[in-house]
């Protein structure tokens, strides 16, 4: 079956939608910050499926394994990885700041005590 | 000493940030952040030089060599583009400290210094890698310290401001980052060199296409381009005076330059079928982004938010050369790059500098600065007039080049249009003049009090760099030229 066999990918695009929608239709902070991690899980997984190479083994070298997987995207994403995690303390320090600033995490709450910037 | 050149502008910084983290005192920080960007600066002069005189330097990280290492990869486009924001980051950081004194709390100011420390190597980082992923992770090491920076300024808004440029930015670093992805999975490789020979014999492959969109769009949304420009204007508005007039000047330069390596290094555009309609979709851009930026700016009553779409505007004009295409088309928006810096690291430094001495950037609190500043508002209108494009400065050699190779592919419209937005540049500045040597109202007693030394000397310094790039524009203009030619020549060294 052509569609199972790019499961993966069909995660991918369905996990990236719902995740930038969030991010742009929701209007309290964090959810905003959910939405965006749930956009950059997709694109790991998206790079670890790349590493995949049909009947593949892991990447650890051993005697009377020939095909590996390709290990290299995998290095990659953990980069992301951390690179997304930082991101989302320095978001969710943000919004702990703004909430102790406006006493509200909804965005429509916080424009309104402000005249707009 | 010589041939870990390459490396050395962006390890400096990159080295010195933790170190800044351990020093206590606010006023150590600041002298040692100093040096290491002073450092850095001289450095990428050395490292200027050198490439000018022997061509392209390349630094294997690691010793692991190019498609499989992350390599350094200097040409003229990355020499110039590593000049300028070293170069400015350095004066800056010289210039920041009685700006920062004031809008920043004690215990935050070391960490502050850090936070700029670490914002250069990214940005130094990005403008010297040759390795696509490297420049993402680069990319994101530059945009959270700006978040961080941003975040510290001095009103309660400064805060929204800096989550929206973290969920803006972080949604366009994404981008770039399945961009790429796409890139690995067509050819196998990361290093842009080695991606720049395989992917034109890809063909018009549809994965290449895809990747290039979201590249596009990843960078577009960074370098705030018309209509992804939503985060700009409060950012710059809300930061911290020195911290806008760091970002003003350096990180649309860089992302400038990302979206200029991955069009004629990576993807080779000018070779195929696509370059066509991009063109038009660059040029219709850079021309809204030009109008909207101006017009939003001459109407605006905040003199700091006016220049932040001053700001979009000129990154218009840098994005229609890029449209337009052809070597003359690309050098002009190469050197719109230098003096672009120049211009706005000249004005919002002297608007540092007011609002340092009045508390406001408000055309209202504004009047009579000129009397009250004479060097810093003289250099604000020096700076001002080479943001029109008049005669005799920097301004008017990028915006006679940018009308030149308009005029070359006789597109006379577009000629027109650039000549309008400069003129529209010159309506918002001369409101400043007016307002700056008005008399003010109320009390006649005007005491002169200038901006602390420190400040005043930067500010005047890239206020006469302005001047003198006007008369003597080899440096820009041959660099640009050089980097040109080789980035459209097909010729990859």
């Amino acid at each position: 079956m052509d569609v199972f066999s790019y499961f993966n990918y069909w995660v991918v695009v369905v996990l990236m939608m719902l995740g930038f929608f969030i991010v742009i239709a929701r209007g309290n902070l964090v959810k905003k910050l959910i939405g965006l991690n749930i956009f950059q899980t997709s694109v790991f997984i998206l790079y670890i499926s790349i590493g995949n190479v049909s009947g593949g083994a892991a990447p650890i070298l051993e005697e009377g394994v020939a095909l590996y997987s390709n290990p290299l995207p995998h290095v990659l994403i953990l980069t992301a990885i951390v690179v997304g995690i930082a991101t989302t303390a320095v978001g969710l320090a943000l919004v702990v700041r703004i909430h102790a600033a406006y006493d509200s995490v909804e965005e429509s709450e916080i424009l309104a005590q402000d005249e707009p910037c | 000493m010589l041939s870990q050149l390459p490396v050395l502008p962006v390890l400096l910084p990159l080295i010195g940030a933790p170190a800044c983290a351990l020093l206590r005192r606010p006023t150590l920080a600041w002298v040692f952040a100093c040096l290491v960007a002073v450092l850095a600066f001289l450095c990428t002069v050395s490292l200027f030089t050198t490439t000018w005189q022997e061509g392209v330097q390349t630094y294997a990280l690691g010793g692991w060599p190019s498609p499989w290492g992350i390599e350094y990869r200097i040409d003229l486009l990355n020499a110039l583009v590593l000049l300028v924001v070293s170069g400015i980051g350095a004066a800056i950081l010289l210039a920041s400290r009685a700006s920062v004194w004031q809008e920043i709390g004690e215990t935050r100011r070391g960490l502050f210094y850090v936070a700029c420390l670490l914002c250069l190597a990214g940005l130094l980082g990005i403008a010297a890698t040759g390795d696509a992923f490297n420049l993402f992770v680069f990319l994101e090491i530059s945009s959270l310290s700006t978040y961080a920076l941003v975040a510290m300024g001095p009103d309660r808004r400064a805060l929204l401001a800096a989550y929206n440029y973290l969920i803006m930015g972080t949604i366009g670093a994404t981008f770039i980052l399945i961009g790429i992805g796409f890139l690995y999975m067509l050819t196998g490789t990361l290093s842009m060199a080695d991606l720049g020979e395989r992917l034109p014999a890809m063909g018009e492959s549809r994965t290449a296409f895809a990747a290039y969109a979201f590249i596009v769009v990843g960078v577009c949304l960074k370098l705030a381009l018309f209509p992804l420009h939503l985060w700009l204007p409060g950012a710059y508005t809300r930061a911290p005076s020195i911290v806008t007039v760091f970002l003003a000047a350096t990180s649309t330069k860089v992302a400038l330059y990302v979206l200029i390596r991955f069009t004629y290094s990576v993807f080779h555009l000018e070779f195929s079928q696509l370059a066509q309609a991009l063109d038009t979709v660059f040029i219709a851009l850079g021309v809204i982004a030009v109008f909207a930026g101006s017009l939003v700016a001459i109407f605006e009553a905040d003199l700091k938010r006016g220049l932040a779409y001053s700001s979009v505007a000129q990154i218009g004009f840098m994005v229609i050369g890029l449209g337009i295409g052809t070597v003359e088309g690309l050098q002009a928006s190469l050197i719109h790059l230098f003096n672009h810096a120049l211009m706005k690291g000249a004005l919002f430094l002297a608007l540092a500098a007011f609002i340092l001495r009045v508390g406001s950037s408000n055309f209202s609190s504004l009047r009579g600065i000129g009397r009250r500043m004479p060097l810093a508002t003289a250099a604000f209108v020096l700076a001002g007039i080479s943001l029109i494009g008049i005669p005799g400065t920097a301004g008017f050699i990028s915006k006679w080049y940018l009308v030149l190779a308009a005029a070359a592919q006789q597109q006379w419209i577009l000629l027109g249009l650039i000549l309008a937005g400069s003129l529209l540049t010159a309506v918002y500045i001369w409101r400043f003049v007016e307002t700056a040597y008005a008399e003010p109202e109320g009390d006649s007693v005007i005491q002169r009090n200038e901006a602390p030394l420190g400040m005043l000397l930067v500010i005047v310094l890239l206020a006469l760099l302005n001047l003198y790039f006007g008369f003597d524009s080899r440096l820009p203009v041959e660099t640009a030229g050089g980097a040109a030619q080789a980035l459209l020549g097909g010729d990859a060294s």
